[in-house]
C-alpha cells in the first residue's frame, strides 16, 4: 500500500524532491506570512477589550500552534527512525528540531510581551506557559542527547527516544487552559465548535497559521538536504553533484 | 484600513512597544534560522568541494610519481 514512498527512503531521491519543492515553499510561505500580518495588523478592527495589542495574536497563535505541529511531526520521524531504522527519517528529526525550537522561542517571547500589558506580568508560572516551556526543553534536550555521545547511533537512538516520549507534552499543552485554573485565554479557534474570535479577525490569522506552517516545510527541506549532503558525503553522487 | 494615519499605526493604540517587540523578534529570529540554514548548506558544500578538489591534486600527483 505504501509502496510508492519506498523510493523517498533513499536519500539522493529526496534530495532531488527536496530540491524541487523548496522555492515553491519558501516563496509561498513567506507570502502568506506578510499578507496574514499586514492583514491582521492594519485591517482588522481592534479587539473590544484588549485594544490594539491582541494584534499580537497573528504572530503568538501561529508559533504556538505549529512549535506543536512541529513536534509531532518530529516525533513521526523518530517513530520511523526507530521502528524502521531508517536513517533520513532520523536526519528528519535533527533537521525539525531547531525549527521547533525557534518556533517555541517565538511563541513564548510574544506571550511575554502579550501579557505584559493584559495581565501586568512579563511571565507567571502558569501551566499553559510552563508547558510550552518545557516544550523548548524537549527540543534542546534532543539536540543535545544526539550529539552528546561518542557512538553516533546510540546518540541516533536515544534521542528519537526522548522525542518519542515528549510526545505526551502535546496533551498536556493543549488541555492545559481546560485542566487548570489559568490566566491563559482558551482555545479561540477548535474543530468542533463555531470559533469564538470574528471572522474578520479569523482569516488573517488562519493565513499567518498556513504560513508558519509552510515555512516549517521549507526549512525541513533546506535543512534535511544539508543534513543529506553531509552525511552521505563520501557517496559518489553527492562526489558527483558538489564536486563536478 | 483600521488606523487613520501612520503614526497612529505606530503607536498601535499605546501598545505599540509591545506589538513592534512581538513582531520585530519574530522575524528576526525567522530570518536567522532562515539565513543560518542557507549559509551551513553553502559552507558544507564549499568545504566538500575543497576536499575533493584535494584529493584530486594528490591523486594527480601521485600518478605523475609513478
Amino acid at each position: 500500500m505504501f509502496k510508492w514512498l519506498d523510493p523517498y527512503a533513499k536519500s539522493e531521491t529526496l534530495y532531488h524532491f527536496c530540491g524541487k519543492l523548496l522555492p515553491y515553499l519558501m516563496v509561498s510561505a513567506l507570502a502568506l506570512l506578510l499578507l496574514g500580518n499586514i492583514w491582521g495588523l492594519a485591517f482588522t478592527p481592534a479587539d473590544y477589550q484588549q485594544g490594539d495589542s491582541y494584534r499580537i495574536i497573528h504572530i503568538h497563535v501561529p508559533s504556538a500552534i505549529m512549535s506543536m505541529g512541529a513536534y509531532a511531526a518530529m516525533a513521526s520521524a523518530a517513530f520511523v527512525a526507530l521502528v524502521w531504522q531508517i536513517k533520513v527519517a532520523h536526519w528528519a528529526v535533527l533537521a525539525i528540531a531547531p525549527i521547533g525550537a525557534v518556533y517555541t522561542v517565538i511563541a513564548l517571547v510574544t506571550g511575554m510581551a502579550w501579557g505584559k500589558p493584559m495581565w501586568g506580568a512579563w511571565w507567571v508560572w502558569d501551566a499553559r506557559l510552563t508547558s510550552e516551556l518545557i516544550l523548548l526543553f524537549l527540543y534542546l534536550g534532543v539536540i543535545a542527547l544526539n550529539g552528546a555521545f561518542s557512538d553516533r547511533q546510540v546518540g541516533a537512538k536515544v534521542s528519537s527516544l526522548l522525542a518519542l516520549i515528549g510526545v505526551i507534552n502535546l496533551p498536556i499543552i493543549h488541555f492545559s487552559v481546560e485542566w487548570w485554573n489559568t490566566l491563559h485565554q482558551g482555545a479561540s479557534i477548535t474543530k468542533f465548535a463555531k470559533p469564538s474570535i470574528d471572522p474578520s479577525m479569523l482569516w488573517p490569522l488562519l493565513i499567518s497559521i498556513l504560513a508558519f506552517a509552510v515555512l516549517l516545510l521549507a526549512l525541513t527541506c533546506l535543512r534535511l538536504r544539508t543534513a543529506i549532503l553531509m552525511n552521505e558525503q563520501h557517496r559518489p553522487w553527492v562526489r558527483k553533484l558538489v564536486g563536478g | 484600513m483600521h488606523f487613520q494615519s501612520f503614526s497612529e499605526f505606530l503607536a498601535m493604540g499605546g501598545y505599540g512597544f509591545f506589538v513592534w517587540l512581538s513582531f520585530g523578534i519574530t522575524y528576526l529570529l525567522l530570518l536567522g534560522l532562515i539565513t543560518v540554514s542557507v549559509y551551513q548548506q553553502h559552507q558544507f558544500k564549499q568545504q566538500l568541494k575543497a576536499t575533493i578538489a584535494r584529493e584530486q591534486r594528490v591523486k594527480q600527483y601521485q600518478e605523475q610519481q609513478i
